[in-house]
C-alpha cells in the first residue's frame, strides 16, 4: 500500500508517467490520456442532427472537418448540461474519424505515474465505470481516467445492465 | 513494362486471396454455380494476363487449372482432391509472383509435376462424362497464348513446351470454350462487330504513346483537393455576395470559374467510356445465342459516353445481368417470333446518353415484354404484397416487384440466367451509386429498363430547404419541380384524415412534413402552408413539406459518421459556403418510410417491409397522443381498457388524483407533465389492470390502434419510453408501461416479488427482438427473477453449456438461425438439463402450435404480450420445482 501513499504528482517516483489533460464534466474532474487529445475547442454553430440518439450533441465544422459532437454529460448519465454558457470539446480522432467530446472546462495537464492509479471503486454508476480505466487520489479531489475507446463503445448499455 | 507487371502483381495478388477463400467455400457447397463462376472468371483473367505479359509458367499452371475447373462447370463431380490440387497450384502461382516481384521475371523452374495431375484428373472427368465430350469443339487450336509466348521470349530450358501441354488437354478433352475465344473472333462474321471493337484485345497498345499511367489513387486525393477547393471558393463566393461592390468581386469570378474547370478537368481523368463496362457483351451474347437457339442482335449506342470510374465498377455486372436476363426471359425463340409476325432475329439495344446532371442507360428488348400474371402471382405467392393489394395496382407497378429481394419468374433455372443474381442484386447496385432503375414493358413489344445515374459520386448538386430553422439538403436528381402551397391559392396541402395531400395537375400527390419526419420542431406549423419539393424515387413521387427553399448548391457529399450512419433518412452530410453543417437528405431513406402512409406500392418500402417481416410479427398497437411532438404508442395487448371518464368524478387524495371506477379507487398517472389532467368535459384514459388493481394512464387524446411491425429504431434516454418506431409511415415513440405501474402503486412490483417468496430463480430468457428482451427483462427482473438475457439459441445453448446458473427458460419461438422448438429439443436431448421447465413465448397461441410445443417438450405457452399469464406460469413451474426439490 505504501505506493499509492504517495504524493502521486511526485516526478521522482519510478514508474511511467502519463501525461493527462484534466476537464470538468460537471461537478466531476476527469482525465483524458494527452496522446489521445487532438485539441481542445470551444463550440460554434453545432448543427444538431434530427433522429440521432440523445448522445450526440450535433456535428460542427472545425477547420474544413465534419466533427460529431457527443454530450458528455449524457454519455456518462450525469445530468443535463448547462447551456447558458459556451460549451468547450475535446477533439478526439476514432478510427479515423473526428470527434469532440463536449465539456464544460478544462484544466491543467497533469503528469502521473501509472502506478499510481487504482482500480474503479466497484460501487462506481455503471454508465461511468465501464467508461474508466482507474481513478487517481488527487490532494483536493478525484480524478476520473476516462478510456477513450470505451466512450465510443455503441450502447451497449441496455443489455449489459 | 514496370508498370504492367507492377499492375498485374497487384491485381493478381488480390485475386488469388480471393480464389483461395472461393475455394474453399465452393469445396463445401460444390453446388454453388455462382462460386464456381466466381473463381473461374478469376483463373481466367490470371491466365490471359500471363500470356499477354510472356509468363509461361503462370500461364501453364493457370490454364492446366481452368481446364480442370471448367469440367466442374460441365459437372464433374468436386473432389477433394481436386481441389487441393488446384490450392495447391495457386500456392505454386503465389511463389512464382514472389519471385517475379524480387527479380522482376519468372524464376526458372519446372511445373510438371502440378501440371500432369491436374491434367490426369481432366483426363478421369473426361471418361466419366464421355458423352459430354462427344461433340468436339469446334473451334481453330487456341493459338493465342501460345502465339504470345513465342513473340515475347523463346522457351527456356527445361520449360515444358507449352504447346505439348495445349495439345494433351486438346486430344483429352472439351476444349473450354473460353481461351479461344479472340482468335475465333475474326472468323465468325457478324454486324455486331463494328459495335464490339475488335480492337478490345489491346486497347493499351493503341493509345500507349499518349498516355500516362496515374495512380488510382493519387486521382483520389485529387479529386478530395479540389472538392475542397470548391467548398473554399463556395465559401468566398458566399463572403463576397454579403459585401456588394467590393473590389474582390471580379478575381472572385475568376477564381470561380478557374475552380469550375479544374473540377471538371480533374474528374475528366476519372471518366471512362461506358463502352469499357460493354466490352464483354458482345462475347456474351453471341455464346447464349449459341445456348438458347435464338439469333440475338446486340445494338450497342453511345459507347463513349463518359462516367466515373466507380460509376462504372459499380454497374458493370448489373448491365451484363441485364442483358443476360433480356436474351434468356426477354426475347422469344425464332420459331415463336415467326410466329407472331416478328423479325426472327430479336434485339437487345443498349444505349447511353447524359442527360442534364445524369447519365441514362437503357437496356431494351422487342421480346415479349414482361408477363405481368406470373409476376403477380410470383409477389402473391412469395408473400410480399396480398392478393387484395395486387389486384388494385397498375401493370407498372406490378412490375416493380422484379426489383424486390429473392425475386426471380424464371420458371426453369437455365445456365444463363436465374443464377442467384436477381434484379433485386441489379438494384442493390444502382442503389449505393444513388442512381434509380425503371421498368416499361409492353406486352409483346418488349421492354425497357431505363437506369438514371448521377455523373460523379462525389459532388452533387443540391436543394438547400429549411425545416424548423435548420437548414437540410437535397439532391438535385430527387427533384422533380417545387411547389409554394397557400391557403388561398390553386395550390393548397388538405388533409384526408391525417395524411396531407396536395392536388397538383392531374394527380393527388402525398405529403410529408420533413419537420415531422425527422422529429424536429413542433411538428407543423401552418398546415396549408408552405413549400413543396415534389420529389421522385424511382417512380413514385411525393411531396415533402418545408418551411423554406433557399438557392441551389454543388455539395461535396461527405460520409456521416459510423455514430448516425443508421438514420436512413440522411445519405452524407456536407459545409455549406457559410461554414455550417447541414445534413443530406436521402430521397430513397424518405420514400421508404412514407412506405406505408404515402407511395403505397413503393417497391422500396414494400421490400423493405417484406426483408423485415420474416424475424417480426405484426403487432397492434394503439396510437395516442400526451403532449407535444410526436404520437406514442403502447402495444395493446397491455391495455386492459379505455376510457373517456367524467372529469367530475376525479378525486384528489393525498395529493394525487384517483378516480371511482368499477368499485375502486383507480390512481391517474399522467404519461408526462405535459399532459393536463381536464377540468371539465370528459378524459381520455388508458386502463391497465393487474392482479385485480387498475391504474389510469391520462393522455391527450387517443388517436387509433395500428397493425404494424413493432421495430423499436431509437432506443430512449427517456423514463417512460423504450424508444422510437416508425409506425404506418410516422415516427412514434413507444410507452414502456412497467415505468408507470410503479408510480400507481408503490408496492406493485414488491407485492408481486413478496408472492414469490420462494428464493429468486434464474431465467434464461431467449429472444431475438431487442423490444421484446427490453420489455420483459424488466418485467420478469422486478418479479423478482435473475434474468440472463441472449439474443439466440445458439447463444442460449452456450449459456447452458458454460454451466451458467439457469432454473428455467423462457424463449421467443421464431427467430433466426435455431428456432425455439430446436432449442427445446436440444435442451430436451441433454441429460443435465433435460428437466429444466421451458416456456414458450410467441405470437402464435393456436391451437396447432401449441400443441405442438408440448410435443417437444414445452412447459407452457403463452402469448408475448400477456404478462400476467408469462408471470403466472413462472410462478407454477418455480413452485413445482420447489416441491420436486
Amino acid at each position: 500500500m505504501s505506493e499509492s501513499d504517495m504524493t502521486l504528482t511526485n516526478d521522482n517516483h519510478g514508474g511511467n508517467l502519463i501525461e493527462y489533460v484534466t476537464v470538468m464534466i460537471g461537478t466531476q474532474l476527469f482525465g483524458l490520456p494527452i496522446s489521445r487529445v487532438q485539441d481542445v475547442f470551444m463550440l460554434d454553430r453545432l448543427a444538431r442532427v434530427p433522429l440521432a440518439s440523445a448522445e450526440i450533441a450535433g456535428v460542427l465544422n472545425l477547420r474544413g472537418r465534419i466533427v460529431t459532437a457527443i454530450d458528455m454529460h449524457c454519455r456518462l448519465r450525469l445530468g443535463k448540461r448547462a447551456t447558458d454558457k459556451p460549451a468547450m470539446a475535446v477533439g478526439i480522432e476514432f478510427h479515423s474519424e473526428s470527434y469532440g467530446l463536449l465539456i464544460d472546462s478544462v484544466g491543467e495537464v497533469l503528469k502521473l505515474a501509472e502506478s499510481g492509479r487504482e482500480a474503479v471503486p466497484v460501487n462506481l454508476d455503471p454508465h461511468l465505470a465501464r467508461v474508466s480505466s482507474g481513478v487517481y487520489r488527487l490532494e483536493k479531489q478525484l480524478l476520473v481516467v476516462l478510456d477513450v475507446d470505451r466512450i465510443f463503445d455503441a450502447g451497449n448499455d441496455a443489455v449489459a445492465a | 513494362m514496370d508498370d504492367l507487371l507492377r499492375e498485374f502483381l497487384t491485381e493478381t495478388g488480390e485475386s488469388l486471396d480471393t480464389v483461395d477463400v472461393e475455394l474453399v467455400h465452393f469445396e463445401q457447397d460444390p453446388n454453388n454455380a455462382k462460386i464456381l463462376d466466381n473463381i473461374f472468371r478469376l483463373v481466367h483473367t490470371i491466365k490471359g494476363t500471363c500470356g499477354f505479359l510472356g509468363l509461361p509458367r503462370l500461364e501453364a499452371l493457370a490454364h492446366a487449372a481452368e481446364t480442370l475447373m471448367s469440367k466442374f462447370r460441365d459437372g464433374m463431380p468436386v473432389t477433394g482432391e481436386a481441389v487441393t490440387l488446384i490450392l495447391s497450384t495457386i500456392d505454386r502461382i503465389k511463389q512464382i509472383l514472389e519471385e517475379l516481384e524480387k527479380h522482376q521475371e519468372e524464376p526458372a523452374g519446372v511445373d510438371v509435376d502440378l501440371i500432369g495431375e491436374l491434367e490426369r484428373l481432366v483426363v478421369t472427368a473426361a471418361a466419366v462424362a464421355a458423352p459430354a465430350a462427344a461433340v468436339p469443339a469446334p473451334v481453330p487450336p487456341t493459338a493465342g497464348s501460345l502465339a504470345f509466348q513465342v513473340l515475347e521470349r523463346p522457351l527456356r530450358p527445361g520449360e515444358v513446351s507449352l504447346d505439348d501441354l495445349e495439345r494433351a488437354f486438346r486430344e483429352t478433352a472439351v476444349a473450354p470454350a473460353a481461351p479461344a475465344a479472340k482468335p475465333a473472333k475474326p472468323a465468325k462474321p457478324d454486324e455486331n462487330d463494328q459495335a464490339a471493337p475488335g480492337e478490345d484485345d489491346k486497347p493499351e497498345a493503341k493509345i500507349a504513346n499518349q498516355t500516362l499511367r496515374v495512380n488510382v489513387e493519387t486521382l483520389e486525393q485529387l479529386m478530395t483537393m479540389v472538392s475542397e477547393l470548391v467548398l473554399t471558393r463556395n465559401q468566398l463566393l458566399e463572403i463576397a455576395r454579403r459585401h456588394e461592390n467590393s473590389e474582390f468581386k471580379v478575381p472572385l469570378q475568376r477564381l470561380s470559374g478557374v475552380t469550375a474547370e479544374l473540377q471538371e478537368g480533374v474528374m475528366k481523368t476519372r471518366m471512362q467510356p461506358i463502352g469499357n463496362a460493354w466490352q464483354k457483351l458482345p462475347r456474351i451474347v453471341r455464346d447464349l445465342s449459341g445456348e438458347l437457339g435464338k439469333t440475338i442482335e446486340l445494338d450497342m449506342r453511345g459507347a463513349d459516353t463518359e462516367l466515373d470510374r466507380q460509376v462504372l465498377d459499380l454497374i458493370k455486372d448489373p448491365l451484363t445481368h441485364m442483358v443476360r436476363n433480356s436474351a434468356d426471359h426477354g426475347l422469344e425463340t425464332p420459331v415463336e417470333r415467326r410466329a407472331l409476325g416478328k423479325p426472327e432475329k430479336g434485339t437487345i439495344r443498349l444505349s447511353a446518353y447524359h442527360e442534364g446532371g445524369h447519365i441514362i442507360i437503357e437496356i431494351s428488348d422487342d421480346g415479349r415484354g414482361l408477363n405481368t400474371t406470373k409476376i403477380k402471382a410470383k409477389a402473391v405467392a412469395s408473400g410480399i404484397v396480398t392478393e387484395a393489394a395486387v389486384e388494385k395496382m397498375t401493370e407498372a407497378q406490378i412490375h416493380k416487384y422484379i426489383f424486390a429481394p429473392g425475386f426471380s419468374t424464371a420458371t426453369n433455372v437455365t445456365s444463363v440466367s436465374g443464377r442467384g443474381v436477381g434484379m433485386d442484386v441489379v438494384r442493390t447496385n444502382i442503389d449505393l451509386i444513388g442512381g434509380t432503375i425503371e421498368v416499361k414493358s409492353t406486352p409483346a413489344q418488349g421492354s425497357c429498363f431505363t437506369i438514371k445515374i448521377p455523373l460523379t459520386l462525389a459532388i452533387v448538386s443540391a436543394l438547400i430547404v429549411e425545416a424548423a430553422g435548420d437548414r437540410f439538403a437535397i439532391p438535385q436528381l430527387a427533384v422533380v419541380e417545387l411547389v409554394r402551397a397557400q391557403s388561398g391559392s390553386e395550390h393548397k396541402i388538405e388533409r384526408i384524415k391525417d395524411a396531407p395531400v396536395l392536388r397538383l395537375r392531374d394527380k393527388l400527390l402525398p405529403l410529408i412534413h420533413l419537420q415531422s419526419l425527422l422529429k424536429i420542431g413542433d411538428g407543423g406549423g401552418e398546415p396549408e402552408n408552405g413549400f413543396i419539393v415534389v420529389t421522385q424515387v424511382g417512380r413514385e413521387t411525393f411531396g415533402i413539406v418545408v418551411d423554406g427553399v433557399f438557392h441551389t448548391e454543388e455539395i461535396v457529399v461527405k460520409p456521416m459518421s459510423t455514430r448516425l450512419r443508421h438514420i436512413n433518412m440522411f445519405s452524407g452530410n456536407t459545409i455549406l459556403g457559410d461554414g455550417s453543417v447541414i445534413m443530406i437528405i436521402d430521397p430513397n431513406g424518405i420514400a421508404k418510410s412514407v412506405g406505408g402512409a404515402a407511395a403505397q406500392h413503393a417497391v422500396a418500402g414494400e421490400s423493405d417491409a417484406h426483408r423485415r417481416s420474416a424475424t417480426e410479427e405484426m403487432t397492434s398497437l394503439l396510437i395516442f397522443r400526451a403532449g407535444a411532438g410526436q404520437p406514442k404508442a403502447v402495444p395493446l395487448s397491455l391495455v386492459t381498457r379505455l376510457e373517456e371518464l367524467d372529469t367530475k368524478k376525479v378525486e384528489i387524495s393525498n395529493g394525487r388524483p384517483l378516480i371511482q371506477y368499477r368499485g375502486q379507487l383507480m390512481p391517474l398517472i399522467r404519461v408526462n407533465d405535459e399532459v393536463k389532467l381536464r377540468t371539465e368535459g370528459t378524459q381520455p384514459l388508458l386502463v391497465f389492470s393487474d392482479g385485480g388493481r387498475s391504474m389510469g394512464l391520462v393522455v391527450d387524446q387517443i388517436v387509433d390502434i395500428v397493425e404494424d411491425r413493432l421495430n423499436i429504431e431509437v432506443p430512449s434516454e427517456t423514463p417512460g419510453v423504450l424508444g422510437s418506431a416508425v409506425i404506418k409511415g410516422q415516427a412514434t415513440e413507444i410507452i414502456d408501461v412497467g415505468h408507470y405501474l410503479p408510480q400507481a402503486f408503490e408496492d406493485w412490483l414488491i407485492r408481486t416479488e413478496k408472492k414469490m417468496k420462494a428464493k429468486a430463480r434464474t431465467i434464461l430468457f431467449v429472444e431475438d427482438s431487442a423490444f421484446f428482451r427490453n420489455m420483459l427483462t424488466p418485467v420478469l427482473r422486478s418479479a423478482g427473477y435473475a434474468v440472463t438475457t441472449v439474443a439466440g439459441a445458439k447463444d442460449a445453448l452456450d449459456v447452458l453449456n458454460g454451466g451458467g446458473q439457469v432454473d428455467m427458460i423462457v424463449t421467443d419461438l421464431e427467430m433466426p438461425g435455431m428456432s425455439g422448438f430446436e432449442l427445446a429439443q436440444a435442451v430436451r436431448g441433454d441429460q443435465r438439463t433435460a428437466n429444466m421447465p421451458i416456456i414458450a413465448l410467441s405470437a402464435l397461441t393456436s391451437p396447432d402450435s401449441i400443441e405442438r410445443g408440448r410435443q417437444v417438450g414445452f412447459h407452457d405457452y403463452i402469448a408475448k404480450f400477456d404478462r400476467p399469464g408469462l408471470l403466472a406460469a413462472l410462478k407454477e413451474q418455480a413452485a413445482m420445482m420447489s416441491e420436486a426439490a
